[in-house]
């Protein structure tokens, strides 16, 4: 149910983002290139079954971020496709959407909002976020002044309300402590045991073994591998080790 | 142009989460509070009113009126058009993390400055009261310039957000823009020191001295503008919209690259 055909995506580089006006014209006039580009994603084709767990696994800068965002419709591919079916929950990092001057009960409503709840939904539910994320007599705190794990805590405690057709997580499993890793893991299970397909990026590769159905391993924009959890998860840490 | 307003429904929520957002983050820890955004303009309209009246001699009759009329609308347009052009950078953790239409952050910024927009006209019309002008039933059709500006206005922010995304010095530019644009619009003089002559001709391509002159035909003269000056304005803005339109169309896929 998800499915993604021949996907690339290039990045423009350059200090394209300081250019002014007047230096624009310039270039363009001397016709020196402006942009040079970057192929972060390098043809990548792969399937999932609804139910499935993906885990991406690969080195730093080999794409993975990018392969979320394409899959999470963020960013659309330069070449090829995308087709999902259902509704998406990105959780690609874990302040992003909230706001620093803002209270945490305030956050929760704006992010839920972002994440497509409806108001109904988010009072209905606020409780058990507040709950789950153990920030009950934090409500009117604001955003900014919570440590980063209870930030974390609550990212995750809001995404994890809703039971996506798709659930996309980038490196947000291996935060906070102990305890609430332990907590993150079991609502994981249970989301994925009422049929949540999920796609998973973590370098916890003890994760990636226990949870993961499926494995893609991605170097450098592309495919190394996709298929069998323990054999791509062994393929790699080879790979890691010999570099 | 359905799609776009259906989508917005889709987004309500979203929308209106952003807006209580932008208006809590200004008021926060001021004292007035809401009130500021009711007390700066007056304030500016009583320093002009002062120095053009006693200071420049000018004689004209219901001149605060003449004055505020031009104020409000320009100052709108100045401060939505400005908030507007930042707001995609300025939500940038957003955009990178999250799917919702870049365009919904823009429209927030002008529907607060909107919100302040109705709030100086309720003023204004208690000034129109207190200057002992007659209320007559032509004021509705004030509505018809403020729904026009509203349009050019989300036009105008398409088109600033897009370039600032690429080229911030564009708000530089703009600065300089909307201060060469405040002395050709006849906001603190009179209008009519350019009859007969080229330059009143020029008036009729700035859109804002457009509204402007609608406001103070309605209010202080009691005249509706002609049939073709209706027509005018509204194909004004819709142009200016379709513009903007264009160019966030054209280069939306780009803003990813350079946020």
């Amino acid at each position: 149910m998800i499915h993604v055909d021949d996907v690339s995506v290039k990045y423009i580089l350059g200090d394209i983002k300081e250019l002014s006006l007047k230096e624009f014209f310039i270039r363009k006039m001397r016709r020196e290139t402006i942009t040079q580009e970057f192929l972060a994603l390098n043809h990548i084709t792969f399937h999932i079954r609804k139910g499935e767990l993906l885990g991406i696994i690969g080195s730093n800068g080999s794409g993975k971020s990018t392969i979320l965002k394409v899959l999470s419709g963020i960013m659309p591919p330069s070449t090829g496709s995308v087709n999902i079916h259902g509704s998406i929950a990105p959780i690609l990092e874990l302040s992003a959407g909230f706001d620093g001057e803002m209270t945490v009960k305030e956050n929760i409503f704006l992010r839920g909002a972002l994440l497509g709840y409806s108001k109904a939904f988010i009072s209905e539910q606020y409780r058990e976020i507040i709950d789950f994320s153990e920030l009950s007599g934090f409500e009117d705190v604001a955003f900014r002044k919570l440590s980063s794990g209870m930030k974390s805590k609550l990212a995750f405690s809001l995404a994890s309300f809703v039971t996506p057709d798709v659930l996309i997580l980038d490196e947000v499993l291996s935060v906070g402590d102990i305890a609430f890793r332990t907590k993150s893991e079991r609502r994981m299970r249970e989301l994925f045991d009422s049929g949540v397909t999920t796609i998973l990026v973590s370098h916890t590769m003890s994760q990636i073994r226990e949870m993961c159905t499926k494995v893609l391993w991605l170097e450098g924009g592309k495919m190394q591998g996709i298929g069998d959890t323990k054999e791509l998860c062994d393929d790699y840490e080879q790979y890691m080790q010999m570099k | 142009m359905k799609q776009y307003l259906k989508r917005l429904e889709q987004y309500q929520y979203v929308f209106s989460e952003l807006v209580k957002r932008d208006f809590n983050k200004r008021y926060k820890r001021s004292v007035l509070g809401i009130l500021w955004s009711m007390l700066a303009p007056l304030f500016q309209l009583l320093v002009m009113s002062f120095v053009f009246k006693r200071v420049f001699g000018s004689s004209m009759e219901h001149y605060t009126i003449y004055l505020f009329s031009g104020q409000l609308v320009f100052n709108y347009f100045k401060e939505a058009t400005n908030n507007g052009m930042s707001s995609i950078i300025s939500n940038a953790g957003i955009i990178t993390k999250v799917t919702v239409p870049k365009y919904l952050f823009l429209i927030s910024k002008i529907m607060a400055a909107s919100i302040n927009f109705v709030l100086t006209l309720a003023i204004f019309f208690l000034f129109v009261a207190v200057d002992k002008i007659a209320f007559t039933w032509k004021f509705i059709l004030i509505l018809y310039p403020t729904g026009c500006l509203l349009i050019l206005t989300i036009g105008a922010g398409l088109i600033l957000s897009a370039l600032y995304v690429f080229f911030k010095d564009i708000q530089y530019l703009y600065d300089i823009f909307t201060l060469a644009l405040m002395y050709f619009t006849p906001i603190f003089y009179d209008v009519h020191i350019f009859d007969g002559s080229l330059t009143a001709k020029l008036l009729y391509l700035n859109p804002l001295f457009l509204y402007i002159d609608y406001i103070r035909s309605i209010v202080l003269a009691g005249v509706i503008p002609s049939f073709t000056l209706h027509l005018y304005i509204l194909f004004y803005s819709l142009f200016v919209l379709r513009i903007g339109m264009w160019i966030y169309k054209k280069y939306n896929y780009m803003f990813l690259y350079y946020i």
